[in-house]
């Protein structure tokens, strides 16, 4: 069940190099270590975005999985198309008689927004799949437009900082809390940065007896203008701010925080290493710093506290 | 060996797509195409057809999970209507570019706004360039006929393209008709086991649908699509010739109605045609060499058949029941002119029943006086009549 580095290191990467992402993308990290994770044959999914655009150029395919993207709002509507007609099929013995597991891939705009319906509904009608979202806080494909993950404070391309404008204005959206209101089987926020905790969650959710879900933040250094090569730093430094907590939660209500820093780092720390939160520095700004971290501690709070009444309940009843 | 049965047109498509045994079925309510899945969801819920229902959120996703199906290697179909079908545009295309024989019910609605239930083409008219063969019908036998055919049109390597099953809202989805049933084994036969080439479950031949297509290959696979659909009329005559073996209706592009001598013709599709031809005998008995051509395919649209059946008419007269804003006539008109591209033949367009407006015999035969002067007056073009409409 542990994830066994040495083993995986001897797997075949599923999503094979040469494809177009950037330098330094961590998007194409969260692939690879999802589908190194999976025990089963899978077959993947995804919406338009920067991971299709780079891993599909006709009459390239960076994915050694079967593969389908059909467009941007609908990729857990597809892929509980394909679901449903493995189920059917199997029982119908038109297809061999083994585990498939079945993932879709999303950004945040195709999940948290644009997708959010098709989301929901796979969700309810409790197809057995796992839903990615890798979620680097903007519409990074089309320039890094603001989406309804992206932090407040930080500038976007629509959501600019200027002479009275401090990029955007609202707080992200809890899409994870969002998905556990469905109460799907299994539901878990990860990062790159920590393969294993990611990695025994994608085995967890593939296992699932029903829809799983896993926000995975996954800093996109074009948008967040910070260096190519720090994107694994700063996705671990989300982490170790709490503004990404890492936890995993189980139906029926079951809520585990897999990480805790042994000391919570002040989001400023995190916020510093972006030029996208740069105007903040400026003295009329930095009172959104405060209200940053303000929303960090509250949504902290509110998962410790989950947890611990989450954990509470499960021992009682067991 | 065909029953009779009184059958609406939903139920009547509902019985075909049983008995076409589809794995997946995706569905999403909207008047007048309710009950076509009310009753398949009976057939379902009866074990009567071993079909998984994905009960979607919308029609978007109603396609969307379709092509991801259809992709996997299943046999698969939705339905809808009207705003159902806008709601699904973007995916009409995908589907039929991604060369998915997916089969869909389409019960004619008129095309909010103002909202409207009631029958006009408005809906599929705004679709014929998504890709899809459209084939309309009359009456029920041929919604149920049609819905059959469509498989092994759509399913067929030379074509591999969607069908849609264009039939009027309420004038055929809700009225009971004898509908002649072919046995369910004579079906399963006829429409077979869907063996696709390529699939999604074929997790030892991975394969990447969707991908992203840029200025060096895209033109070539659109090329393919306008091939397969070239290739669509003969797959749509003889599967239509095979089905008339089987159940002594033969299925051709098109049929007359008295065209043998017909001088003033009218073309039109769906219900109307059966009132047309009522008009056609009541104007006949006036003097009035009249005839219908009944154009069954409007995607692939067929010009050479359209043009030789048209080829010893005096005057052709056009009925649609959509419109395309800020052109005179409406996209039948346009087809049909253009068929007849070169001749001298006068075209002249009608427009009726819009939002599901009532059609009458008088009203057809009106129409066929009228134009019979118009030839006679040397009129060559003039602009769109509309058939009871109250004057503004
Ligand atoms: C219906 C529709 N609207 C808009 C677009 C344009 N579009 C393509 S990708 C994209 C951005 C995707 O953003 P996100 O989901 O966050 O993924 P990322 O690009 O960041 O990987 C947009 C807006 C589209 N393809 N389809």
């Amino acid at each position: 069940m542990a994830i066994n580095l040495k083993k995986l290191s001897a797997k075949q990467d599923l999503l094979a190099g040469g494809h177009a992402a950037c330098a330094g993308c961590t998007g194409p990290t969260v692939i690879r270590q999802a589908l190194l994770a999976a025990e089963t044959p899978v077959v993947c999914g995804c919406a338009t975005g920067c991971m299709e655009v780079t891993t599909t150029l006709y009459p390239f395919t960076s994915w050694r999985t079967p593969f389908i993207h059909s467009a941007f709002e609908n990729s857990a509507a597809t892929m509980s198309g394909v679901e449903t007609a493995f189920r059917a099929l199997r029982r119908k013995g038109r297809v061999p008689d083994r585990e498939i597991g079945f993932i879709a891939f999303g950004g945040d705009g195709g999940t948290y927004d644009i997708g959010l319906q098709s989301l929901s509904g796979m969700l309810e009608r409790g197809h057995k799949m796992l839903y990615i979202c890798y979620d680097n806080e903007a519409y990074m494909n089309t320039g890094i437009q603001r989406s309804s993950a992206t932090p407040k404070g930080a500038e976007t391309t629509t959501a600019q900082a200027g002479s009275v404008k401090a990029g955007k204005d609202q707080n992200r959206k809890d899409l994870t809390a969002i998905v556990i209101a469905h109460n799907p089987a299994y539901v878990a926020q990860a990062v790159p940065s920590l393969p294993n905790d990611f990695m025994t969650k994608v085995q967890e959710a593939l296992k699932a007896d029903g829809p799983s879900f896993i926000n995975v933040l996954a800093p996109c250094h074009r948008g967040w203008r910070c260096k190519p090569d720090t994107g694994i730093e700063i996705a671990q430094l989300a982490v170790e701010t709490c503004f990404w907590p890492l936890f995993k939660w189980e139906r029926p209500g079951r809520l585990t925080i897999t990480y805790k820093p042994k000391e919570k780092r002040p989001v400023a720390e995190w916020i510093k290493l972006q030029g996208r939160f740069k105007h903040l520095e400026e003295p009329r700004n930095r009172h959104i710093i405060d209200e940053l971290q303000a929303e960090v501690d509250r949504k902290w709070n509110e998962l410790l506290a989950m947890e611990a009444a989450t954990q509470a309940a499960q021992s009682k009843a067991g | 060996m065909s029953k009779l049965i009184s059958l609406t047109g939903n139920d009547a498509a509902a019985h075909a797509l049983r008995q076409s045994r589809p794995d997946v079925a995706a569905a999403y309510p909207i008047t007048p195409q309710t009950e076509l899945m009310h009753k398949f969801a009976e057939f379902v819920a009866n074990g009567q057809v071993d079909t998984d229902m994905i009960l979607v959120e919308s029609e978007h996703s109603a396609m969307s999970a379709a092509i991801g199906s259809s992709a996997a290697g299943a046999r698969t179909f939705t339905a809808t209507s009207a705003n159902g079908m806008a709601l699904m545009w973007e995916m009409l295309y995908i589907a039929a570019s991604s060369r998915l024989p997916i089969v869909m019910p389409e019960v004619n609605r008129a095309l909010s706004g103002p909202i409207n239930i009631h029958c006009d083409h408005s809906d599929t008219m705004g679709a014929r360039d998504a890709g899809w063969i459209q084939l309309f019908c009359e009456n029920s036998q041929e919604a149920y006929d049609t819905t059959i055919q469509a498989f092994r049109i759509a399913e067929h390597p030379d074509v591999l393209l969607p069908v849609m099953i264009c039939y009027d809202g309420f004038i055929i989805s809700h009225t009971n008709e004898p509908v002649a049933m072919l046995d369910d084994a004579v079906v399963a036969k006829f429409v077979g086991e869907y063996t696709p080439a390529r699939k999604l479950l074929d997790v030892d031949n991975p394969y990447t649908f969707g991908p992203l297509d840029l200025p060096e290959w895209y033109f070539e696979h659109k090329r393919q699509q306008i091939e397969a659909m070239r290739k669509a009329p003969a797959i749509i005559e003889a599967v239509g010739k095979e089905f008339g073996a089987l159940s002594g209706r033969t299925y051709e592009f098109m049929e007359g109605y008295r065209m043998e001598d017909a001088e003033v013709v009218l073309v039109a599709l769906g219900s109307t045609c059966g009132t047309a031809r009522e008009a056609v005998d009541v104007v006949r008995e006036s003097g009035i060499k009249a005839g219908l051509l009944k154009l069954r395919a409007f995607r692939p649209f067929p010009i050479a058949r359209v043009r030789s059946a048209l080829s010893k008419a005096r005057v052709v007269g056009v009925f649609d029941r959509s419109v395309s804003f800020g052109i005179e006539g409406g996209p039948l008109y346009h087809e049909v002119r253009s068929s007849l591209y070169g001749g001298t033949t006068p075209v002249l367009p009608f427009v009726y029943g819009l939002g599901g407006r009532d059609i009458r015999v008088e009203q057809i035969a009106q129409a066929y006086r009228t134009l019979d002067e118009a030839a006679k007056r040397g009129v060559k073009e003039r602009d769109v009549e509309f058939i009871g409409l109250r004057d503004a």
